[in-house]
């Protein structure tokens, strides 16, 4: 159908891409993994399972990467709660307004990452809007002090940040559904509950699944949020991978933490795609 | 309540029945976009009928309205002394076959059946029991374990009967079932639609668009025409004795007559005839069977005319001839099929067949 040279023009430039930008600093952040690093801090060539030996023994490191998994299921979930409520609601009930408040949910989008971020720091700050407010109605009289820099501020920030990426799958899937199927659940004498549980909940799996994976994904890797907002408790992988590749100066190590983390998303992306596939009919 | 020895106690009360269901003025606007202007119609019980009319003529909406999946401007809808209009849908004992199915895509044929009996928590064994049998009753136990999109359009159809008739409704709404089907397959459906509704003595309001299902189908048919009923009657009456020159013409071919009535005499072109039809002009619709190749002897009380042969359509069993008068006049005639019609021809009809009908453009 098209010809040899129009096939080449077309898939060459993104297979190069990807290789160049990509696969071979993968396989190069491979290979570091295998390193060691001397005692007069230079990195030496070898093969040597010492880096990982350390991520599983060392407390701060399993640690560290059990508490980011444990924060970015919470942000999964809250995003969750929140996104699939806006969804539906838009979906079902919204009607002429639809568009609009699509709009809506899409907008934050646009605005930049660190904004968001900082805008976070003036509210939940020891001098912020919340706890001034507090203290303005006399609710506390000593600013909370666990708001900001704790797991706390990292959770409610990166949901904020991720939670349009889950509601978009979601939305997507919602508005899928056949509404004659909603309309036959009814007929067939199913309560609006009923039918949001055995019709509506089932056929939008695909799209939870998607944005759940969306939001632990992006928020496991997240390293920006835990450095503004989440003080020495509130640190996450990343965190700790950003620094034995600068100050730390510990290639190696820092590059089997990433192969680990790496492991676990492609992992992650696999298993959901899968279950995906399981709940999705067309 | 039914059940499966019915079917001939069914058949017999739908003679003599009470109504099922009283539509009673039932008017619908979206905007000012008015669909329905005040229909009235009671369904009786065990009744097969059938709202016909083309697209955009408010059937579905009507079907729509009484499965209660939209509510009405204004009127009422009474089911069995009850005020069916106030109900939510799933509290009517109405059930819908959906003109694309509907089914459930992520449950099994046989969970698509049994979810109209799962969700009122019946026991498992006897949700077992009831799909069973309502599969075995449509002939899709073979197809218990698929999926819906594993198995074709005619077979989903009937999935989808199955489904509805399971909850045991007092009245099935069927909305244009068979329009996905290809013709062969809908043919059959047809008949085997209306045998299953003797046997279940259910009634059935079905919706479609196409006059020769609706006049294969039912007891009675509701003509209804820009959210208006043209007429009410069963297929026989409405094809011979059609109120509207808009029945006449959507039911079957007509030849649409304008005459004069004058002194007990109808003049129509350079055709006379007595007749007691009131004074004035007067619309008649004459059936192209109705007209005959005239016979050389000239049976007495017949109207004969003579005129040229325009064009002509073969139809297998029988020949739609075109014919043109001397005056104008321009006549279809329904002949047996033969190669040989050509010229000038004299055929003559019955003055009873020719029909007063109303003018539906001025209603």
């Amino acid at each position: 159908m098209f010809s040899r040279a129009y096939r080449a023009v077309v898939t060459v430039p993104p297979l190069l891409w990807v290789t160049v930008f990509l696969l071979i600093p993968y396989a190069l952040m491979f290979r570091y993994s295998f390193r060691t690093v001397s005692a007069s801090q230079t990195i030496v060539h070898s093969w040597s399972l010492a880096n990982y030996r350390q991520l599983f023994t060392v407390d701060v490191y399993w640690q560290t990467l059990l508490r980011s998994m444990w924060i970015a299921a919470r942000v999964m979930l809250c995003s969750l709660l929140l996104g699939y409520p806006l969804a539906y609601f838009l979906s079902f009930y919204a009607g002429a307004k639809k568009d609009l408040l699509y709009q809506f949910v899409i907008i934050p989008l646009w605005v930049s990452y660190l904004v968001r971020a900082y805008a976070w720091m003036t509210i939940l700050g020891s001098v912020g809007v919340l706890n001034t407010l507090l203290q303005y109605v006399h609710l506390t009289r000593h600013p909370l002090e666990f708001l900001l820099y704790s797991p706390f501020a990292v959770v409610l920030t990166l949901t904020h940040i991720y939670t349009p990426f889950t509601f978009l799958p979601i939305y997507a899937s919602l508005e899928h559904i056949p509404r004659n199927l909603v309309e036959a659940s009814s007929d067939l004498g199913a309560s609006p509950a009923q039918t949001f549980w055995r019709v509506i909940f089932p056929l939008s799996i695909p799209g939870v699944l998607a944005g759940a994976t969306f939001a632990f994904v992006l928020s496991l890797g997240d390293f920006l949020a835990p450095l503004l907002l989440g003080g020495p408790s509130g640190i996450m992988i990343s965190n700790i991978v950003v620094s034995l590749f600068g100050a730390a100066y510990n290639w190696p190590l820092g590059a089997a933490i990433s192969f680990c983390m790496l492991l676990i998303v492609v992992g992650l992306l696999f298993f959901s795609e899968r279950l995906e596939k399981k709940w999705s009919f067309s | 309540m039914l059940t499966r020895e019915q079917p001939v106690a069914a058949l017999e009360a739908s003679a003599t029945s009470s109504t099922l269901l009283d539509i009673h003025k039932i008017a619908k606007s979206f905007g000012k976009n008015v669909v329905l202007r005040g229909i009235s119609l009671q369904v009786a019980e065990g009744e097969f009928l059938t709202i016909l009319g083309e697209s955009g003529s408010g059937k579905t909406t009507l079907l729509r309205i009484i499965a209660g999946f939209e509510s009405a401007t204004s009127g009422e809808l009474w089911m069995g002394g009850e005020r069916l209009d106030r109900l939510p849908p799933y509290k009517r004992r109405v059930n819908t076959v959906f003109q694309h199915y509907a089914l459930f895509p992520h449950l099994t044929v046989e969970q698509n059946v049994g979810y109209g009996l799962r969700v009122a928590k019946h026991s498992a064994s006897e949700i077992d029991v009831q799909v069973e049998q309502a599969l075995a009753r449509v002939k899709m136990t073979a197809y218990a374990k698929s999926k819906p999109s594993k198995i074709s359009g005619g077979q989903q159809q009937r999935v989808a009967l199955a489904r509805a008739l399971v909850k045991r409704p007092q009245l099935l709404l069927l909305d244009e079932p068979l329009s996905a089907l290809d013709a062969n397959l809908r043919r059959q459906m047809q008949l085997e639609l209306k045998s299953l509704q003797r046997e279940v003595g259910i009634s059935f309001v079905f919706v479609t668009h196409d006059q020769e299902e609706a006049m294969v189908m039912s007891d009675r048919i509701a003509l209804l025409r820009a959210g208006e009923l043209e007429q009410v009657a069963t297929p026989r009456e409405i094809y011979s004795r059609p109120a509207t020159s808009y029945a006449a013409q959507f039911i079957g071919h007509t030849n649409l007559l304008r005459a004069d009535v004058r002194d007990g005499v109808v003049h129509c072109g350079s055709l006379f005839w007595t007749s007691k039809l009131p004074e004035g002009s007067a619309l008649l619709s004459l059936r192209p069977e109705n007209i005959e190749v005239a016979a050389p002897s000239g049976a007495s009380g017949k109207v004969r005319f003579r005129g040229k042969l325009r064009h002509k359509a073969f139809h297998g069993a029988s020949e739609l001839l075109q014919i043109e008068c001397a005056d104008g006049l321009l006549f279809s005639v329904r002949t047996e099929a033969r190669s040989d019609w050509q010229g000038e021809l004299e055929f003559e009809f019955d003055p009873t067949d020719a029909v007063p009908v109303r003018n539906s453009e001025a209603a």
